[in-house]
């Protein structure tokens, strides 16, 4: 992996870790709720209360452990989180007109310490079980479905098409929130555990599938999405046209791309401002963020908008690109038309409203695919849109030897998500295996 | 317009601008520093105490920090002072002629000898102190050698030494009281039968404020060994409020009291004076923030007397000693209960853990709110309670996939599941969940008429009524 120096001084920490004095003056803020909302609100239920307590009480160790023991990936969890919208959005002081916990800070700090004293994960059993579970996809549900499994003493395989393990926390997430190179310190510990990682094997075909269920007793897929949703205009398949989602790994895991002085970005959900606030930090003077809706209905979080615009991102709602303009020296233009809901409800584009905004460079983040050839090769998997039907308390699906999580079953959502669902799944997959064995 | 309050005392024969004195510790080391004092406000200073020559060690304080706020508690094994006697007697004379109007103290300890403490009286005294504090209450250190708390703590030695004190000396003589004894009461009366003119309470507690678990060495550390301390500072001020009431409705052992312990505040010291107290001394909080504290002190007090129409200080003092009685004269009749303001409440349910686990069990959880899918849990206890919040699936609230993500979370609005109900007919009125409600005047307490007209246990049981009414359950 390249991590060159520049990266690391274009795209600083967002919130920088807490000093230890200033952590503990924190931790001694919180009131230590019964029965807390943050840890209700939590998709793994990481018992706030308890770590912020401990960090207040000097057993940073203790700390870790307990959030570690809900979530394996807490400590990407603590950069990644959207906190305002879980955890912190929880708190109670918010009623009491003052500043929530700052949670998630203090789980950073609990975890940093953690990694900087060589702590391990611990299992959960000594005892060692024959049974092989293969997991497909190394993103983090799949990471928390084998943490879980092999500190119960199961035997995991984790299959990634990918050199490097993590999925978007080590591809995907914007550098200033987590780092690949932390992404991949936290899988180092689930490596300690005595995981097995094939990298680069790629499960794609039905032979693949028919090949791992007679080597493995139990299959959980954590294949994330597919491919990106392509902008489908004139002028598309033009190599400065870029995928978001791969311009962000390719700043964060090889070389810095090339920027241009101007650049368009298609979309305004998460993903799409991640890549905006990238292209400003790798040096674009001009970059737009072109959504065909108005600004109430972008699907970031109001505190990613907020964020964008602070980095210099400028919005222009109610466009819709229709082409894009080139010439032997590059991409000139996108050309939009602005775009007016009608009295059907439809959203309709405005005639003769056709304008060109000079880019030399356009990413798109308007979503991405279902990996439906892998899917629908899985036999009598049930799917719902694309999605793997599963019982959202044990990730089972309709198939008794498969387990599923992560974004291939709720559509995308966050990695804490994710965690639960593969946490949840490997819960069930362990007694399962039990219940057979009795 | 009404005159201001004044604050000017007459403590036991000693007159000073204001009740608000330095106690006989490091901020009264040398003449220097009590000038400063008294240009800060102070009105008046115990120097710190003179007589025999010691040495001290290094390091001598300890403190305990508690939530992230420095010096709860403070611990010291200095000893008295290490200035040479001479050199003290001269600043005692600079400093009163400099600062006539500033009450000044000689805190005293020598050897328990008459002509010992004969000499040191006649210097003090010559050198110009008001009055003269008899320290019976060091308790480490000095204790070892027969001075300080050895003699405090026996009441035949306090008498005696009042004696031959008051033998020789011309200026009043408060004796300080240790705490380390079981009743405080008894070494006040030996003051007094001994002639004391006042007492002063209380001195140190002993103490082991910590030990290093790294080193495992106790604190203070002193080349890897440790010794029992005295403890002051804002922990001990209960202790010391309590034993400055033993001694003043005592009426064997009535005498000015000087009241002393974790004093940093005007409320502080009017809650001293409420109990007796016709001047205070600080020590622990001008160590932590200098002298300038009593700029607030005097401040403080004053406006609360003009608010409540006191004109001196003796308008109030020991206002409230009476109020304090004997548990077997409260009112058996009297009932309170706890009442939650549901728009102050934030919803972090403490006090209903509090009451399970620390008091009566008559919080609950078991209100409802939102939509309600499935059996409700009616009184469950805490672990049920918890355990199904870990058992619920909770995900992230995505504008895109959920139709209600953008609305509000409800942040500025408890839901109604998280407001506990309290049990009034089962409420004892312990007053806890008030305590640990850290919303102001969410939960407060409040009088419910019983019909019964008040009735004492004593009452009750002069009566030859002894019934115990029992509580449901």
């Amino acid at each position: 992996m390249r991590q060159s120096e520049e990266i690391a001084e274009r795209f600083p920490d967002l919130h920088p870790p807490f000093a230890a004095q200033a952590a503990i003056a924190e931790a001694n803020r919180c009131l230590n709720c019964f029965d807390a909302p943050c840890m209700g609100a939590c998709p793994t239920h990481i018992d706030v209360p308890r770590f912020i307590g401990k960090i207040a009480r000097d057993n940073l160790r203790g700390s870790a452990l307990t959030i570690l023991d809900a979530n394996v990936l807490g400590a990407s969890c603590s950069r990644v989180c959207p906190v305002e919208v879980l955890c912190e959005g929880a708190c109670v002081l918010h009623r009491y007109n003052k500043k929530p916990i700052e949670i998630a800070r203090l789980q950073r700090f609990a975890m940093d310490s953690f990694h900087a004293a060589g702590g391990k994960l611990l299992r959960r059993s000594q005892e060692e079980h024959p049974e092989k579970i293969a997991c497909i996809g190394a993103g983090p549900a799949s990471l928390a479905c084998a943490a879980e499994l092999r500190q119960q003493g199961f035997q995991v395989t984790v299959f990634e098409r990918r050199p490097l393990p993590g999925g978007l926390n080590t591809y995907g997430v914007a550098e200033y929130k987590l780092p690949a190179r932390a992404s991949l310190e936290e899988i180092e510990l689930i490596r300690g555990l005595g995981v097995e990682f094939r990298y680069e094997s790629e499960i794609r075909t039905q032979q693949d599938l028919e090949q791992l269920e007679r080597e493995f007793d139990r299959l959980f897929i954590g294949v994330g999405l597919g491919a990106a949703h392509r902008l489908g205009i004139p002028g598309d398949d033009h190599r400065d046209v870029i995928d978001a989602l791969q311009f962000i790994a390719r700043y964060k895991t090889a070389d810095p791309p090339p920027i241009s002085e101007s650049v368009a970005v298609i979309g305004a959900g998460n993903t799409a401002i991640d890549a905006a606030n990238a292209a400003r930090r790798l040096g674009a003077s001009n970059v737009a963020i072109l959504y065909r809706r108005a600004e109430r209905h972008m699907s970031a979080f109001a505190f990613e908008y907020e964020h964008a615009k602070q980095e210099g991102v400028r919005f222009l709602w109610r466009v819709m690109p229709v082409r894009i303009h080139s010439d032997e020296h590059g991409i000139r233009a996108i050309e939009c038309v602005q775009a007016a809901v009608g009295d059907d409800g439809v959203l309709a584009a405005v005639p003769g409203s056709n304008f060109h905004f000079d880019c030399q460079q356009i990413i798109y983040a308007i979503g991405q695919s279902p990996l439906l050839e892998l899917l629908s090769s899985c036999r009598s998997l049930e799917l719902s849109n694309g999605r793997v039907v599963v019982d959202r308390a044990t990730g089972a699906t309709s198939n008794p030897k498969y387990f599923a999580g992560g974004d291939c079953v709720n559509g995308g959502r966050e990695v804490v998500d994710a965690v639960a669902d593969g946490k949840r799944a490997g819960l069930e997959i362990a007694w399962s295996l039990e219940v057979a064995h009795a | 317009m009404p005159k201001a309050p004044d604050l000017a005392v007459n403590f036991a024969g000693i007159r000073s601008p204001n009740p608000f004195w330095l106690a006989s510790a490091p901020p009264t080391n040398c003449g220097e520093q009590i000038m400063r004092a008294f240009d800060a406000g102070w009105g008046g200073a115990v120097w710190k105490t003179i007589g025999e020559p010691i040495v001290n060690v290094s390091s001598r304080y300890s403190s305990i920090d508690w939530n992230g706020q420095r010096m709860m508690g403070l611990n010291n094994i200095e000893l008295i002072s290490d200035r040479p006697l001479e050199i003290n007697l001269r600043e005692i004379a600079e400093v009163k002629k400099r600062y006539p109007k500033n009450a000044l103290i000689a805190s005293l300890m020598v050897e328990s000898k008459r002509e010992a403490w004969h000499t040191i009286v006649a210097q003090a005294e010559d050198a110009g102190a008001d009055g003269l504090e008899l320290n019976f209450g060091c308790p480490h250190g000095m204790s070892e050698r027969g001075m300080g708390s050895a003699v405090g703590q026996v009441p035949e030695y306090t008498e005696m030494i009042t004696t031959w004190v008051k033998e020789k000396a011309r200026t009043p003589v408060i004796v300080k009281l240790t705490p380390n004894i079981s009743d405080i009461r008894v070494i006040a009366r030996a003051a007094k039968r001994g002639g004391a003119d006042a007492v002063s309470a209380i001195n140190t507690i002993n103490s082991i404020t910590g030990i290093d678990l790294d080193s495992l060495i106790p604190r203070p550390n002193v080349d890897g060994k440790s010794s029992h301390g005295g403890y002051c500072g804002p922990a001990v001020k209960p202790i010391a409020l309590n034993m400055v009431q033993q001694v003043a409705s005592d009426p064997e052992a009535a005498l000015p009291i000087s009241g002393i312990g974790g004093i940093a505040t005007w409320k502080d010291a009017a809650e001293f004076i409420l109990l007796g107290c016709g001047t205070v001394q600080v020590c622990t909080a001008v160590m932590h923030y200098g002298y300038r504290i009593v700029e607030d002190m005097i401040d403080g007090l004053t406006n609360w007397m003009a608010q409540k129409n006191y004109a001196t200080i003796e308008d109030f003092r020991g206002l409230v000693v009476p109020k304090v009685t004997e548990w077997k004269h409260l009112n058996l009749n009297y009932k309170i209960v706890a009442h939650i303001d549901e728009a102050k409440c934030i919803g972090c349910e403490l006090c209903y853990i509090a009451c399970w686990d620390g008091a009566h069990q008559c919080i609950y959880l078991d209100r409802v709110s939102g939509p309600v899918d499935g059996r409700v849990e009616l009184h469950a206890k805490p672990a049920a309670i918890e355990a199904a919040t870990r058992a619920s699936i909770t995900v992230t609230p995505i504008p895109k996939l959920d139709a209600h993500a953008g609305a509000s979370n409800g942040r500025n609005a408890t839901p109604l599941a998280r407001i506990p109900r309290i049990d009034e007919t089962e409420c004892v009125g312990c007053n806890l969940c008030s305590l640990v409600c850290p919303v102001e005047n969410c939960i407060t307490m409040v009088e419910v008429a019983t019909g019964a007209k008040p009735e004492t246990w004593a009452e009750r049981t002069a009566s030859g009524d002894c019934t115990v009414p029992q509580r449901h359950s």
